[in-house]
């Protein structure tokens, strides 16, 4: 009921100076407005461009490096301990590039619980035969339902259907770039030469495009087996074991721990692909920062709206007071005045800033990098609503704060013995 | 048969201190009770204004004791003081203070819908009486700044007496006006006096309407003469 009054009271006061109320109002809409439609702009590209490289990127890779074993036996030797080691130039010897024990490690991350998904992989460099020339390429063998599982991989594959690569005997998806150069129509069958020697006939299937030319130019993709039997090995090599977790963040820890306890090499995320995170936050700072600065100068609208509103209405403040409303009550109606301005403003941006997302989802954006986005993307993400929400009511909570403060505590004797 | 005290001045000493100390009110003390209908007066800065704020609760920086009700008021907090205005004091100032935002009616009924303890049909039904009382009902819609002067300080007058205050304050409430709206505003007072047993305090520097009151205050330089 007093409440009531004093919200009756706001109102009053709010439609007697309706055009700066609404003008105060269309400054929270503005910057809301803004805020939402750039951050979900902003994080519609940003998402996509990591996904470009984050989505195909394992959290945690296995693999053994060619690289001259660290722990060289004249060093061990307790004879030459106190000598100089003068050696130089030590090759890596002809270790074996698969995964020994492949299939224990397999199981052994399957059954941690941290572990969305395993995807084992053999890659290996070919040469395409293309009449006299060669060119070189890389294949990689994959557990095609893994790959889609966990990679999105038939999200890549522009041509064909990545289930082929299962289904039919020695079919290849040729990396775009490659398929050009070698005018690979689906259907085809190409030759190549493995860094071995053999030489093997394959069937395209599809075309895969990742967005990252390079890469398309080089990468073919086969099955597991495929991939195998180019190389005359057995079901058991594996070249690369790739680890997708639950949450991005215990890469690097994981990959530790895994890395000593299978004395073999482990890559994390974060390591390989540190300046993807770096320029996701930057962008993100600055989108919020570009937002957060509309709402507060649209802050300082409404403090000085306010402002001018508690000059006009001096009288109708001490004569509040003097009939029994307290300074508690006069802070109250001019708090509810911002908060008011706030949540109308705040709702018609929220409302708008989606309408602004649609729009620019609609905009055509096609390029030949990108063969999986049609329209710019816009993330919804309903964070940004919420944030702009809280956001658009604490910045004209505060822009009221002052002003209501000093509402209440004007002295009424002093307005009326004025008179 | 004695009546009870309303509103009781115990020594009230007030300072200003600016631009330098001046004692603007020397040991005010006296009594009024219930049904009388006082005149302060005194010429212009006697300090008779400066009294009236401190005995409405509005200025709480003096020296002395208050009581009003018989309960003390002096140095209770400000949401104390703001209730028992609301509730036990009307004002009527030489300024009517209407809301323009608001219509005649509501200018009446908001000291009521404040104070909470009758519904908003019954607050405008007693509204409507008191503006009944004054001749001003046919007003009760319109807005306040569509008054004429007279009108304004009648309604001012109505919204006073909306909470069926203990004493009605008045400073020069026909200050402003014309003779004939200022003895319509005196009748009012009268009236209210004589027939509704009202507790009226005013202050006034008119001795014609002074005359007319049950008793008068005199004051001079801060100081009460007669009483």
């Amino acid at each position: 009921m007093k409440f009531g009054l004093l919200l009756e009271i706001a109102q009053k006061l709010m439609l007697a100076r309706f055009k700066q109320t609404l003008v105060a109002a269309i400054g929270v809409t503005f910057s809301i407005t803004m805020f939402v439609a750039l951050l979900g702009f902003m994080n519609g590209l940003n998402m996509m461009l990591d996904g470009l490289v984050l989505n195909r990127t394992p959290h945690i890779r296995f693999y053994n490096e060619i690289k001259p074993n660290p722990n060289q036996p004249v060093d061990m030797s307790d004879t030459y301990s106190s000598y100089n080691n003068t050696i130089r130039s030590i090759k890596p010897n002809s270790s074996r590039k698969s995964i020994y024990n492949s299939a224990a490690m397999i199981h052994t991350l399957l059954n941690d619980e941290r572990v969305l998904g395993v995807a084992p992989k053999v890659n290996t460099q070919v040469f395409y035969n293309i009449g006299n020339i060669d060119i070189t390429g890389s294949i990689n063998g994959i557990d095609v339902d893994a790959e889609n599982a966990l990679f999105s991989f038939e999200d890549y594959v522009t041509a064909g259907n990545s289930d082929d690569l299962k289904n039919i005997n020695n079919s290849i998806i040729l990396g775009k770039g490659a398929a050009d150069r070698m005018l690979a129509q689906i259907g085809d069958v190409i030759q190549a030469t493995t860094a071995q020697g053999n030489t093997v006939r394959l069937k395209v299937v599809g075309y895969y495009q990742s967005g990252l030319g390079d890469l398309d130019n080089v990468q073919s993709y086969t099955s597991l087996e495929t991939a195998q039997k180019i190389l005359g090995e057995p079901p058991s090599f594996i070249t690369d074991i790739q680890v997708k977790l639950k949450s991005l963040e215990l890469a690097p820890s994981m990959a530790i721990d895994y890395g000593d306890l299978f004395e073999i090499k482990a890559d994390d995320i974060q390591t390989v692909n540190a300046q993807f995170e770096t320029g996701t936050e930057i962008r993100n700072l600055i989108s919020y920062a570009v937002g957060i600065t509309l709402l507060i100068v649209s802050g300082f609208g409404i403090y000085n709206i306010l402002n001018m509103m508690i000059y006009e209405k001096m009288d109708t403040i001490a004569i509040l007071k003097a009939t029994g409303f307290s300074g508690r009550d006069v802070n109250i109606v001019f708090t509810l005045i911002a908060l008011i301005i706030g949540i109308v403003g705040g709702a018609v941006g929220l409302i708008l800033g989606y309408l602004a997302g649609m729009g620019i989802d609609q905009l055509p954006f096609e390029t030949e990098a990108l063969p999986t986005i049609k329209t710019f993307p816009v993330d919804f993400n309903p964070r940004y609503y919420i944030i702009g929400g809280v956001f658009s009511l604490l910045t004209t909570y505060m822009a009221g704060y002052f002003p209501a403060k000093k509402a209440s505590s004007v002295d009424p004797v002093e307005i009326i013995r004025g008179k | 048969m004695k009546e009870k005290p309303v509103l009781e001045a115990r020594n009230i000493n007030k300072f200003f201190y600016n631009p330098v100390e001046t004692q603007v009110l020397k040991d005010i003390t006296f009594t009024i009770n219930r049904g009388e209908f006082v005149s302060i007066m005194g010429k212009s800065g006697c300090g008779k204004s400066t009294l009236l704020y401190i005995l409405s609760t509005m200025d709480t920086s003096y020296q002395g004791r208050l009581l009003i009700d018989e309960s003390p008021v002096t140095g209770r907090s400000q949401s104390f003081l703001s209730r028992i205005r609301n509730e036990k004091i009307g004002f009527v100032f030489q300024f009517h203070y209407l809301l323009a935002e608001f219509s005649v009616l509501e200018n009446v009924m908001i000291p009521g819908l404040k104070l909470g303890k009758m519904g908003r049909k019954e607050l405008e039904f007693k509204a409507m009486e008191k503006l009944r009382i004054f001749g001003m009902e046919d007003h009760a819609l319109k807005k306040a700044n569509q008054l004429s002067g007279g009108q304004k300080q009648r309604v001012a007058i109505a919204r006073a007496l909306i909470n069926d205050p203990l004493i009605i304050m008045g400073d020069e409430p026909s200050g402003n006006l014309d003779k004939k709206n200022s003895d319509i505003v005196f009748g009012i007072f009268k009236d209210l006096a004589t027939t509704f047993h009202q507790t009226l305090l005013i202050v006034t520097h008119d001795p014609e309407f002074a005359e007319g009151t049950d008793r008068i205050i005199e004051m001079e330089d801060g100081r009460i003469i007669s009483q």
